[in-house]
Parts: structure tokens; sequence; C-alpha cells
């Protein structure tokens, strides 16, 4: 048995998982339409390679990466491009963003995948295959999981897969390890060969028996030795730091990143990705994405990528009295500008809210101090005064409290009774101090051009003088010889014009 | 769903709850206080009650901010029951309004209202009008069977509101100086502890009727414990720093200085420890600056007591701490996740 270790604070809200893990993983039909944005992971968005009107096929590029952190995106059915056109999607800043608009022609019919034996492949091979499949993290950050394999200056010694799904409603990962449970061992096999990883964790909470269950019999069957590790249930114990914190104890140090402790993290959906897109040769088309909260049939589908978020809440059955639409979970999710956004590779979950199921906050008060945002902060900061900082407009202060430490986990929220919207206060900070830090940046920058400016121009100046000033050495010196009345006056004369 | 940003969901605790509790939390204590002394103190809550309500709402107009969600968050009425208990039934009315006044308006309000205060408002007012009034402010009640009179509960009113006493009944007859006043004063007189622990005023372990209203609050601060609405570092810091500086000098000398329970059962020691100096608006925000604050404030009631010129101390003991609240915070900072050391103040600006 490993011994597991607590990171500070922690809450348990109320789970809401069971609605949607009575059935099992639902084939929504194909939608009417698909709208794929062209930036649907971290770094940089991937440049069109269709144009309007291309027929494409199933599983074909459509968006080749650009840069290094990037990802491709395909066609995820067979169909016609309508359009490429900005349209509104899941974003926090509610701008609409570059898409291409799929006309599905009812055939999903595949272009033709290369199945591979990852084990014939090298680490470098695999990755590229990885990065031209679309394969991101599935776990919210939608980070390309090429880059986050790409071997550097530091070893991996332990893999970990993330199937702590600690945030309230979502389902997507349980069901997945129910049901798939071969498939993401086969994944991780692939991951850890790629990193040459010495050990895989396989972390999950004690709320999902099956999920442990089916993951258990899979790592035997496998004949790996990875190790499933059940976790206890508190949020947010999903949280990338968190769960190394409990699985190894170690704490990644504040600015960096797991690799550089030697440890490497992926959600267990990324790595069934993975393997679906090594073996299969089957991009990311697809992923399992919970439909719940306000809904006849809370359930999880197996939907495209690109499905407009109405049409999956529809064959979920909404019922009357909705008010709203999360993607996400309801701590750390997004409130969608319209159900008609297209769900993208990091939507792992859709909650159409309601009154009842999210009765509105009591007015906000001032703040007690009374710390119970303390009590709870999964980083061991100090909200009360963070908050403080935030409203004062104290970024100085809140950056050295730590700020940028925060992982936004909404713990400290949850909990104030004076119903203060924490995480609010210290995203704004956060953007003020980055938009600050860029200004300044740039000013910097400027002023330093400026200070060369005027420094070349002093050297150019001072170099003429220098000539001139040797000239008129070697004119007075033949001169001299000729003439020794008024010569030193001119000069002095010239000197000073100069 | 009413909010736009995550999170969505939320505990429904709130501010007014919470005071809720405390102001329950006080209850045992009161009753054991009315059961002791008398039903007067209920007229001093609720007349230090009223005027806190309209306190609050006269200075919330005059700062322009919404007046009834601010009267209903239950806060001044925490502030107005704490100062009520802190001063003898017996006063006149207007020494609990002119307090009660003063706490809300000058330490709360003045200082930005809930939540911005530095010091503990209702011992700001206890202090002021001790310092003001000290006659008015140690006419405490003798407790039941123990005068030579008991003043009937419309006699009491009489002379709150009107000061006049019955006929042949004198002020003396029916006050007396608190235990802690009256061991003071006889110290002074070269008495020894026993000696004067052996007055009929004295109970089992400190004063008779006063210790029952301290195990009153000692009961309601175990439910604010167990309700979690405070946590346990300031209460147990502060309770046994007080027995250990309390033993310390009664093991040295037993005859000039009284056994530590005699400290926790007398005074305000016990409903400060759980009620007072927990206010988490004055106090630190940080377990290890919680416990440096109780420590030092059980060090100081405890020689204001001993060696002051006031009976009782946790007063100015929370008040002094209260000053020193801002630079504890600021060398206790926990250690961040992921980061080695802890945060230095040479960074802030």
């Amino acid at each position: 048995m490993r011994t597991l270790h607590k990171f500070h604070g922690g809450i348990h809200p109320l789970s809401n998982k069971s609605q949607s893990t009575q059935n099992r993983i639902a084939q929504p039909g194909l939608p009417s339409r698909l709208v794929i944005p062209f930036q649907q992971h971290a770094g940089e968005a991937a440049k069109p390679v269709v144009l309007e009107g291309d027929y494409v096929l199933k599983g074909q590029l459509i968006g080749m990466p650009e840069g290094f952190i990037s990802s491709a995106i395909h066609a995820p059915t067979s169909g016609t491009i309508a359009a490429l056109e900005s349209q509104q999607i899941a974003h926090p800043s509610g701008l609409p963003d570059l898409c291409a608009i799929l006309l599905p022609d009812g055939k999903d019919e595949w272009i033709k995948c290369e199945k591979t034996e990852y084990r014939s492949n090298t680490p470098e091979q695999l990755r590229q295959k990885l990065r031209m499949a679309g394969v991101v993290g599935q776990g919210g950050a939608a980070f390309p999981s090429d880059v986050k394999l790409k071997l550097g200056m530091h070893k991996v010694k332990t893999l970990i897969l993330n199937g702590a799904e600690c945030e309230p409603y979502i389902t997507c990962d349980d069901i997945l390890m129910r049901e798939r449970a071969p498939e993401i061992v086969q994944g991780a096999e692939i991951l850890s060969f790629i990193l040459a990883a010495e050990k895989v964790l396989i972390g999950i909470e004690d709320n999902k028996p099956e999920a442990i269950a089916a993951m258990r019999i899979a790592v035997t069957d496998s004949g790996n030795a990875f190790e499933v590790v059940v976790i206890p249930t508190i949020y947010p114990g999903g949280g990338v730091k968190q769960l190394i914190k409990v699985l190894t104890d170690l704490e990644v140090p504040s600015g960096k990143l797991p690799a550089e402790i030697g440890i490497q993290c992926f959600n267990v959906a990324t790595a069934f990705s993975a393997w679906r897109a090594i073996t299969h040769g089957e991009p990311l088309l697809s992923r399992i994405v919970t439909v719940t909260g306000n809904v006849r049939r809370a359930q999880n589908f197996e939907a495209l990528i690109g499905t407009p978020v109405n049409e999956l809440i529809a064959q979920a059955g909404e019922l009357p009295g909705s008010n709203g639409y999360i993607m996400g979970g309801p701590m750390m999710g997004m409130r969608l500008p319209s159900a008609s956004v297209p769900l993208v590779k990091a939507s792992n979950c859709i909650i159409v809210a309601s009154e009842e199921l999210f009765p509105p906050a009591p007015p906000t008060q001032p703040c007690i101090r009374c710390t119970r945002c303390t009590e709870v902060c999964p980083v061991n900061l100090q909200p009360q005064d963070l908050y403080w900082f935030a409203k004062a407009k104290e970024f100085g202060k809140a950056q050295t409290f730590s700020l940028f430490d925060c992982i936004e986990c909404g713990a400290c929220s949850y909990v104030c009774p004076s119903h203060i919207p924490l995480v609010q206060y210290y995203r704004f900070a956060k953007s003020e101090i980055r938009e600050r830090t860029q200004e300044k940046h740039s000013a910097d920058r400027a002023r330093e051009r400026h200070e060369f400016r005027e420094y070349r121009i002093e050297r150019e100046k001072q170099e003429k003088a220098e000539k001139l000033a040797a000239k008129e050495r070697a004119a007075l010196a033949a001169k001299e010889s000729a003439a020794k009345s008024a010569e030193p006056i001119r000069q002095e004369v010239v000197l000073q014009k100069e | 769903m009413s909010a736009f940003f995550s999170p969505f969901i939320s505990k429904p605790d709130t501010v007014e709850r919470i005071m809720l509790k405390v102001l329950m939390a006080l209850l045992p204590g009161i009753a054991m206080y009315v059961w002791n002394f008398g039903p007067a103190i209920l007229v001093s809550i609720t007349l230090a009650s009223i005027t806190a309500l309209g306190t609050e709402a006269v200075m919330l107009r005059l700062r322009n901010r919404p007046i009834a969600p601010f009267l209903k968050d239950n806060s001044a009425l925490l502030t107005a029951w704490l100062l009520a208990l802190s001063i003898p039934p017996l006063a006149p009315w207007w020494l609990v309004v002119v307090g009660t006044a003063f706490s809300i308006s000058v330490a709360k309000h003045l200082y930005g209202g809930l939540g911005n205060n530095l010091f503990n408002p209702a011992m700001v007012g206890f202090a002021v009008l001790i310092v003001s009034f000290p006659v008015q402010m140690t006419q405490w009640l003798t407790p039941h069977g123990l005068g030579q009179i008991d003043l009937s509960f419309a006699a009491q009113l009489k002379y709150m509101f009107f000061g006049v006493l019955p006929q042949h009944v004198t002020l003396d007859a029916i006050t007396m100086a608190t235990p802690l006043d009256t061991l003071k004063t006889h110290l002074h007189l070269d008495k020894h502890v026993n000696e004067i622990l052996g007055m009929p005023i004295y109970g089992r372990l400190a004063g008779r009727g006063s210790e029952l209203v301290s195990w009153g609050f000692l009961f309601g601060g175990l439910y604010l414990l167990a309700s979690r609405i405070i946590n346990w570092h300031i209460p147990v810091a502060y309770l046994c720093t007080l027995f250990v500086t309390a033993g310390i000098f009664h093991l040295a000398d037993p005859d000039h200085y009284v056994a530590p329970l005699f400290h926790w059962f007398s005074g305000a020691a016990i409903i400060g420890a759980f009620f007072i100096l927990t206010d988490p608006v004055s106090s630190p925000t940080t377990k290890n600056g919680r416990i440096i604050f109780a420590m030092m404030a059980g060090v100081i009631t405890y020689l204001i007591r001993a060696f002051g010129s006031f009976p009782d101390g946790t007063a100015f003991a929370t008040l002094l701490m209260n000053i020193c609240v801002p630079l504890i915070v600021l060398y206790t900072q926990p250690k961040v996740f992921g980061k080695k050391t802890k945060v230095s103040s040479k960074k802030g600006d």
C-alpha cells in the first residue's frame, strides 16, 4: 500500500455524480452541423488547410499545428466545409473565434488511418503522431500532449494518470474508466514508453469504486506494474499539483512544472486518446462529455468535437425551468454565452442550470476575516488578504502574497459566508498585473531603444569631433612649420562651431 | 443561476447566521446571570441592543450605505450584548446608551464599518466607560442570598432609569465590588489569599454566582468550538497562558497570588477567551498569529489583574493586542504550497 499524503484545505461539496452514471456511454446521432474552432488548445491556433466548399473525410486534417505549442484539428465526420468564419465559442472572453462549419453528409466516411505498433516507433515519432492527431489534455486545460512528452533536460521518472475527477457533477472520466479501462491502460503504456518512465501511478478518488475495480482488472490483465491508487475524495484533489502531493508527497515548486521534479501527469481521457491515435491512427475527433443538471436523462455522450451543445442537451431532454448552461464543473466551469456554442476538446461536462439546482447566492456582505477561506485553500494562501489587496489595487502586495500561486479552484468563494466572489477578484488582479507587466515591458523596451539612440547619436558626434580634431591637428602640424602666427585662434573657432 | 462566473455553488452560511450562533452561544451565560443576579441584565441587554441598532442605522445613513441589510447582519447586536454583559447591571441607563453608541459609531463605523474595525468595538466601549465613569462601572450587583436586601425587579428598574432607591436602602446594601476587585483591595490591606477567599462572596473556584456565569459562557464557548464558528487556537492559548502565568506566581507565593483556576472563572476570562478575543475582524488571521496574540493577551490580562490598577485586564489586553494584529499577521504567514520559505515582508511595498 502506498502511503498517501494530504494537501492543505479542500472542501466536500455535494458530488451530484450518480445522476449521470446510471447509463452507459451514449452515442448521439450525427448533428446537423459541426462548428470546429481552430483554437481548442493552449498555445497557437491551428492554421486552416481547407477552403470553403471543400469536401472532407472523417479524420482529415483541416487545421495544421503552427508553432511549438499547438495541435492539429480534424474533420470529425465526412461532409462539406460550408464556411470558415468567426463563431461564438465557449471562451470566458465571450469573443467569437475562427471556426470551420462542417455540414455532415451522413456517410461518416473515414480517411485512411495508419495503424501502428507503438514499440516500432521512436518516442520522437510517437510525439509527432500525437501532435498531428490533435491529442491534447482533456482534463480541462487542453494543453498539447506532445509538448508535455518532449524529453527536455528533466528526466521524468513517474507518470501519473489523473482519474481523480474531483469536481461535482462531472463523470466523463469515471464512465470512461468503467467502460474502457484496457484502452486507458494501453494509452498509459504508450505515454510511459515515450517518457521512459520508471513508474506509473493511476490516482482515482474513492467515490468511484466501479472505475477503480475496472482499472485494477485492466492493469492486472495488461501485465504492467502500474499502480492504481485510491485517493480520498476531496476537492480539488484532482488539481495536478494537489494530486502529485497526495500521491508522492512532493510539492511542485511555485511557478515550476511537474516535469521539473520528474513527474508528468495526464488525464485518463488523454491516455485513451493517445492509445486511439497511435494504435488505430485515429485523431482526436470525439470525447466523452457529461450532460447533466436540469435534464430528463443525465448521461455521458461520446460526442463529436464541434457538436453544438444544445443538440446534446436536447438528446438528454432539457427540462423546463432551466436558466443557464455551464461548461465544465460548477466550481471552475464557465457560464456559456449561449447553448449553441460547439463542444471542444476541453469540454468535459455540460450542466443545464436551474433556479432549484443553483439557487441564487445571498447578497455579498463585507469580509469579516473569518478565515474559512484560509482553512480551505489548497495552496495555503491567505485569500482574505489577497481579496483586500485586489480590491485596493495593491497589486505589488498581492504578488508578494503569492497571488500567482492561486489555482482559482473556487474553494474560498464556496465557503465564504459573505458570498464575496473572491476568485473573480483574483482573476481581475492577475490580468491587471499581466497587463501592467506587459506595458512596463514595452515601455522598458521603448526606453532602452531611446537610450541607445541617444547614446549612438552622442557616440557619432564624439567620433566626428575626434576625427575633426585629428584632422585639425594634422593640419596644424602641417601649417605650424609654414606659418606660426594666427592658427591657434582659428582652431578654437572651428572647435566651438562643432 | 445568478452568478456569471464560477464557482456556481456555495455553502448557505451567511454573516448573520454566524453572528446569530454567537448570540445564541451567549444565552447559557446570560441565563446563569439572571439566575444568580436577577433579570436586570436583560434590561441592559435590551437597552444596548436598541441603542446599537439605532446608532448603526444613523451611521449607515450618514455613510450612505444601505441600512436594512446591515441591520440584519446581527453584528451590532453582538457588540451590544458583549458590552451590556461587561457593564454592571444596575448601571444607570445612560451608561449603557453612551457606551454602546460609542462602540458602534466610533469603534465600528468611523473605522469603516463591519469588517474594518481595528479594535473590538465592545471593548472600546468598555474602556471608554471604565475610564470615564469609574464609580458607575463598579456598582456590581450582589448575587442572590448574599446581600442584606434583594431588590425587587421593579425597584431595580426604578434605580436604573431614575436613580431612585427604595427608602432605607443604600447602594452599598445591594452592590459590591467584583470578586477580583475585592481580592485586590484586600491583598493591598496585607491579607492572605486564603483569608480573603474565606469571605462569603467567594464560592468554589471564584466569586459566588459569577463563577457560575463563567461556566455558562464556557458552555456556550464550547458550542462555538464544536460548530466551528471559532478555532481552538485563541481560547486554548489564552486560557493556558493565563493558567500558567497565574500558576507560576501562585506556586512561588500562594499567600499573595491566587490560584490559576480563580483567574479562569473570575471576571471576563472565559467570555474573553471564547467571545471577545475571538472576534474575527480584530484578531489575527493566521494560526500561529492567533496563538501569539492570545498568549500575549493572557500575560497582559494577568499582569493587569495582579499588578495593575484595574481589577480585570481582559478588555485592555484585548485592545492592546488588537493593535499588534497587523504586525503579528505579517510575521506569521504560513508556507505557501510549493514555496520553500514563508512570505517575506521585504518585498512588500
